[in-house]
């Protein structure tokens, strides 16, 4: 029973400090979301890639990168009803 | 995977990229002077401005091996130096301090705090500094916020605090600046949406709701923590915050920019907002929001103000008003803001405002600009707009104010800077018949964008360009007297006599100067104090001041064949290959050695070196002989005219120079011989200044002429003119002091000599011909000499005609009116808002609309007419998306442009309404095109080849073959071949190497018999391919959007069965391999070289050098990789980069090897960017790095630079 806990706390813990790190129990939402957070992050973090982007659409790279911290907010659409 | 390989790249950047991430401006050098530092890519640029000249030039460049995102500059209380923050993707924050006596950058602190790599919530994204310079706050995208407090300790020396952390989860952070508080506890502005409630709320409620808001965080220096001070909401749509100065400057606060209004906010202050004005035009959407995408803050002695540019590039002046108490007096309370127009620039990426009055404008695409300030618009009748109009609320409506954009009135161009970023296409190609070929590229964006064509070279200033009367055969220039700064006579040798010029403010004939006119000439020198030599075929001349003259006769039924001087000596070779050598008296008069030297063949040249500082004599006389050897006599009194080493050559030496130049390997000067021989080639050896021994050769072929080689002085710098069927120029690179050879972009030279007058200090004088040429070379930093053609949108795409040098670019720009709508604007009765002005699209852009697209063909000519021959507009909002050059087998093999549109596109998430293929017939050679028809596909097409007399088209996920018919192209073949959609296409024989754009390229064979197209290998990689070059049959190389390079091979056994002969059955039935082709292909080599492949083609770049992939990116980037012969060097290139990894650690905390396996771990790949950093060790790591090899550093540094200069530039 004390190894399940210790278990369960080191996972807290590092969910806590990574986020994105799963559980047993991660829903669809949840997981896409967080690869979808994952990709804007790395779109905005490379200046080349952000610029490539900003070219392909015709805006300018600031344009593109406030929309795509935006789009972190709810990358995958609303949550799922919660079925009880 | 194994990272070892049967294959060896060797990696080479020739020119970096020269996008800037960011720009920061700074006192950096510890002088009042500022400089700019500048992040492109992976590299840290040091900018020089020059505020006389009103240029810029690079004090030092750095690649840090590494991805910099964010710079900072900040200065600790009572210091005058700025130091360099540096936020790269090292999970490290680099402190870094810029040595100018040493000209490099040091790095002071590394402190890490997180994983590597680009990652949501490792700190690296934002990065802010306390403008007192007490504390630095660095954060990620979501989530983490460190701050670093900052101080110094008893020794001055800057320390580092461990970091206090300020996190809060599922919070995103869309801006980040430093408050201006004076020396209060320093805070943090920070413009945050919190997500939380989002992520539960399934009725979307929650989002539509939800609030981004202005944090402050305060670092209580007196308790070391981090509180978050105050929150307050703020406008929906802001991305972008600007520092309002503090303390005694100011009120404090910030400028929250967001969709069409600014907003000030502080604490303890009322906010006050004003909207961004609207551009009044016939073609311009009065609805149309702008958004600030760049701004600067500037502050002066008793105010300040901010620029602040919009996404169309419109600059505007942003003051604040401060209350007046009843006595008049200011008062610390805000009245208003106020905005008017400025200005407008390119779109930048970083604004910097210089204290000696300049602007210098890293532009996000196309060159950067230098401005100068004119005046600050302070009494122009710009209209004005102030917050009292507009509503401090966000979410409270207000009219939209306007204003006309005009010519920039308050800065003034004076220097654009050349960058090739964003570079969408380039070809390499010969279309000038030289010996080396040029590079064609496509670079820019909107109506900044160019065609631009690229030369190894050398800038040449031509000052002088006379005709003479006869056909010289070489000339000099000579001082009078020692102490004579500039030169006095020129002296021109014809086959029958010679010919003095005086060179005053007129450059005139004189006979009396004692010269003797009546033979040729073959070397004259300033003797002594004040005498001049003439060596001619029949004897020397000695010229005294009082224009007495000594003549040394030639013995009887022999002439001079080669003469050498220097200020204190002669040496001459006699027609029966004897050598007399004179050294010039205590007297002034010339002595003859009493013994001739006789050689064993004819001499064909002769080279003395300078004299040393403090010595009477140059040690040493070179000797060429025609049996191919140079011989190296002493002039020592003890040994005069004794052989001290010989080398033999491939060839007769034609020309010899011995010459004391900069040394990178030693660091101080070194003696070279440098010869030049009858077959073209040159050479450039070490001569021992104590031995005589030549070591350390090193040969490259200059042209099918014999060389001729002269000592010339560039910039102050010993510099070796080598003229063969092109001038070239052998001078030592002014930032690492290595010797550079690049050819000269001027004409055929037959002889050169140095010059220097008072209009010209540095020049050189040379012949063409019956031409008396003068020119001087300015820039030694440059040697890619760049031409460009001015284009009308977004170039995408280009095409070579097949025979003519010409080319075809298809442009197409996003959200922009097409030309058909804006003139239908332009005309409409009335005019709808305001005037009808029509301003230069090359500095305002297109008027913007969402959704429309301008798209053009272009034919240009960059040979002949340098310029756009034909301009096709696409009409119906339609954009062009590939092209190709097809010559069709049913047209007696006729070649016609195909080119594919795509109707109505969105970018992301893709979508159209149709896709054309059109085709269109070469008229006049290719300067004209006209349009024969055009054919609906399902989607745009994205790639199109020439493919055995047909046209192979990538449509969508269909792979299909079409034949041209009287009213459309007629459909042959398809085939779903990739997963996504077909990016691009390559052929050789039977097979296609098709690339899709998510899923790596996909090998596909052609059955003629059948019809069939056949995919028969695939990869196992997801590579989002942007180009692909075939290598050989089996190879292909590419590179994708992630900014990787690899070469990929279709097993030996795979390739063959897919070309048996018969039908496709085997394979077509042969069973599928994990749902993909039968068959995969191995990864040969990956590299990651940091910048986009745009483009990659397998060619030479160097007369007589061997093939090379030669990749560009869309930063800028040129670069090649080269295929390693032989496995010793390999190995030895390995071990150096193991050495250097550990000696010359990255920059900024990045582990190289890991740097360069970003996203896969680099394979059969060597960095030769970092092997090049050698050549910057310090002396005893040198030794160190060369004993651990067991080679000597100049072995290693030949390897080196041959590596290099074999292939490139």
């Amino acid at each position: 029973m004390a190894d399940k806990l210790r278990t369960t706390q080191q996972l807290e813990q590092l969910q806590a400090r990574y986020v994105g790190t799963g559980h047993a129990d991660v829903t669809r939402f949840e997981w896409t979301s967080n690869i979808a957070r994952d990709s804007y992050a790395s779109y905005v973090g490379h200046p080349g890639l952000l610029s490539y982007m900003a070219v392909g659409m015709g805006e300018a790279r600031e344009v593109v990168r406030g929309r795509m911290v935006e789009k972190m907010i709810q990358p995958v659409g609303k949550p799922p009803e919660v079925q009880d | 995977m194994a990272t070892t390989s049967s294959m060896f790249m060797y990696s080479l950047t020739i020119q970096p990229p020269t996008s800037v991430t960011q720009a920061i401006l700074g006192q950096f050098a510890g002088t009042k002077e500022q400089q700019i530092v500048t992040a492109s890519g992976s590299r840290l640029t040091i900018h020089r401005p020059d505020p006389t000249q009103g240029k810029i030039t690079t004090l030092l460049a750095q690649d840090v091996f590494g991805i910099v995102r964010t710079l900072a500059a900040f200065r600790l209380a009572g210091s005058n130096k700025d130091y360099i923050i540096i936020g790269s993707d090292s999970g490290r924050i680099t402190i870094v301090e810029y040595l100018p006596a040493q000209n490099r950058f040091s790095r002071l602190h590394l402190e890490t705090f997180g994983k590597s790599g680009i990652r949501r919530v490792i700190p690296g994204q934002y990065l802010a500094v306390d403008p007192k310079g007490r504390a630095c706050l660095i954060a990620s995208v979501e989530k983490n916020k460190l701050v670093y407090v900052l101080n110094r300790n008893a020794q001055a020396e800057l320390t580092i605090s461990s970091p206090l952390e300020a996190h809060k989860p599922q919070t995103l952070v869309f801006a980040l600046v430093g408050l201006d508080v004076g020396y209060e506890n320093p805070v943090f502005a920070c413009l945050e949406v919190d997500y939380t409630e989002c992520d539960q709320d399934p009725t979307g409620q929650a989002l539509e709701e939800l609030e981004k808001s202005l944090v402050y965080y305060e670092l209580d220096l007196g308790l070391n923590h981090v509180v978050r001070k105050w929150s307050d909401p703020v406008d929906r749509t802001a991305t972008m915050l600007l520092q309002v100065p503090g303390g005694a400057d100011g009120p404090s606060g910030v400028l929250v920019c967001g969709l069409d209004n600014i907003t000030y906010r502080h604490s303890n202050q009322n906010p006050f907002r004003v909207a961004i004005p609207r551009r009044r035009g016939a073609t311009e959407n009065p609805e149309r929001k702008r958004q600030i995408v760049a701004g600067v803050m500037h502050k002066m002695r008793a105010a300040f103000f901010f620029l602040l540019q919009s996404e169309d590039g419109d600059l505007f002046k942003v003051t604040l008003d401060m209350l007046e108490d009843d006595d008049g007096q200011v008062t610390g309370e805000v009245k208003k803001l106020k905005i008017k127009y400025f200005d407008t620039v390119p779109v930048a990426s970083s604004l910097c405002i210089l204290k000696s009055g300049f602007l210098f404008v890293a532009s996000e695409t196309g060159n950067h600009h230098f401005y100068q300030f004119e005046k600050l618009g302070d009494d122009d009748n710009e209209t004005e707009f102030d917050s009292d109009a507009f509503p401090a609320d966000p979410t409270e409506p207000y009219t939209p104010v306007f204003f006309h954009p005009r010519a920039a009135e308050n800065v003034n161009l004076v220097e654009s800077i050349d960058s090739m970023n964003p570079q969408l296409d380039c070809k390499v190609a010969n279309l000038t018949d030289e010996d080396a070929p040029q590079i064609y590229s496509l670079c820019g964006t909107g109506a900044r964008s160019t065609f631009r064509s690229l030369k190894h070279g050398l800038e040449v200033n031509d000052i002088v360009d006379s005709e003479l009367p006869g056909d010289p055969s070489a000339v000099w220039t000579t001082k009078i007297t020692r102490e004579d700064q500039y030169d006095a006579y020129i002296v021109l040798s014809f086959t029958n006599g010679t010919l003095v010029l005086s060179i005053g403010e007129t450059v005139e004939e004189v006979t009396d100067t004692g010269f003797l006119s009546s033979a040729p000439t073959l070397a004259v020198q300033q003797l002594g104090e004040d005498a001049l030599i003439q060596v001619h075929p029949k004897g020397i001349r000695h010229i005294r001041a009082d224009r007495r003259v000594n003549e040394w006769p030639a013995p009887q039924h022999r002439s001079i064949v080669a003469a050498t001087t220097n200020e204190r000596q002669v040496a001459v070779a006699l027609s029966s290959g004897e050598i007399v050598y004179f050294e010039m008296d205590s007297d002034g008069s010339l002595a003859e050695y009493d013994e001739k030297r006789e050689m064993s063949g004819g001499v064909t040249c002769l080279s003395l070196g300078e004299v040393p500082e403090g010595r009477v004599r140059s040690q040493f006389l070179a000797v060429g002989c025609d049996d191919s050897t140079v011989r190296i006599l002493s002039l020592d009194p003890d040994s005069t005219l004794e052989n001290k080493s010989v080398q033999a050559l491939t060839s007769a030496p034609s020309a010899l120079a011995i010459m004391a130049m900069a040394d990178s390997t030693s660091g101080g000067s070194t003696l070279y011989l440098h010869i030049g021989l009858y077959s073209g080639v040159y050479l450039r050896t070490v001569l021992d200044e104590v031995t005589g021994e030549l070591s350390d050769t090193r040969t490259r072929f200059l042209g099918p002429r014999a060389a001729k080689l002269f000592r010339v002085s560039v910039k102050g710098q010993p510099a070796v003119l080598a003229l063969s069927s092109r001038p070239w120029l052998g001078y030592s690179d002014p930032q690492t002091k290595g010797f550079m050879l690049t050819p000269l972009d001027y004409t055929a030279l037959a002889w050169g000599s140095n010059f220097s007058s008072e209009q010209c200090e540095e020049g050189m004088v040379g012949i063409e011909n019956k031409n008396l040429r003068i020119f001087s070379i300015e820039k030694l930093g440059n040697n890619l000499l760049q031409q460009s053609i001015p284009l009308t949108y977004t170039p995408r795409k280009f095409i070579r005609h097949p025979e003519q040098p010409l080319f075809y670019t298809i442009e197409s720009d996003n959200n922009t009116l097409s030309p058909s709508t804006r003139s239908q604007l332009l005309n409409a009765q009335p005019v709808v808002n305001g005037d009808g002005v029509v301003l230069p699209p090359e500095e305002f852009g297109y008027p913007r609309a969402q959704g429309h697209w301008a798209s053009c063909i272009h034919i240009i000519d960059p040979i002949t007419t340098k310029s756009v021959l034909q301009q096709i507009d696409l009409t119906d909002n339609e954009a062009a998306t590939s092209i190709a050059a097809v010559s069709f087998a049913s047209q007696d093999d006729e070649t016609f442009l195909v080119v594919g549109t795509g109707k109505d596109m969105v970018v992301a998430p893709r979508s159209f309404s149709a896709g054309f293929i059109y085709v269109y017939r070469f008229l006049e050679d290719g300067k004209e095109l006209e349009f024969i028809h055009k054919t609906k596909v399902e989607q745009p097409p994205q790639a199109l080849l020439s493919f055995q007399g047909r046209l192979l088209a990538g449509i969508g996920t269909e792979l299909r073959i079409y034949d041209l018919g009287l009213k459309q192209l007629l459909r042959k073949c398809q085939a779903a071949v990739v997963p996504n959609l077909i990016v691009g296409l390559q052929t050789q024989g039977s097979r296609i190497i098709v690339s899709d754009v998510q899923e790596s390229v996909v090998f596909v064979v052609y059955k003629h018999q059948e019809n069939k197209l056949i995919p028969f290998a695939d990869d196992v990689i997801a590579r989002w391919a942007t180009c692909t070059t075939m290598v050989d049959y089996e190879t292909v190389a590419g590179g994708d959007k992630f900014g990787n390079l690899w070469l990929l091979r279709c097993p030996q056994k795979a390739s063959e069965e897919a070309d048996e002969d018969g039908s496709g059955a085997h394979l077509i039935h042969e069973r599928q391999y994990l749902q993909g082709a039968p068959n995969r292909l191995a990864l040969m080599s990956h590299f990651f070289p940091q910048d986009i492949p745009t483009s990659i083609q397998k060619t030479q770049l160097v007369a007589g050098g061997r093939d090379v992939l030669v990749w560009t990116g869309f930063m800028g980037t040129l670069g090649v990789m080269v295929p390693f012969v032989s496995r010793e060097d390999v190995d030895f290139f390995q071990t150096l980069e193991q050495h250097l990894r550990a000696e010359d650690a990255p920059l900024a905390g990045r582990d190289h090897l890991i740097y360069r396996s970003y996203y896969v771990p680099v394979k059969g790949a060597i960095d030769g960017d970092l092997c090049e950093r050698f050549a910057l060790l310090p002396n005893d790591k040198k030794q160190m790095i060369a004993g651990e090899l067991d080679r000597s550093v100049r072995e290693i540094e030949r390897k080196i630079s041959d590596m290099r200069t074999r292939v490139a530039y």
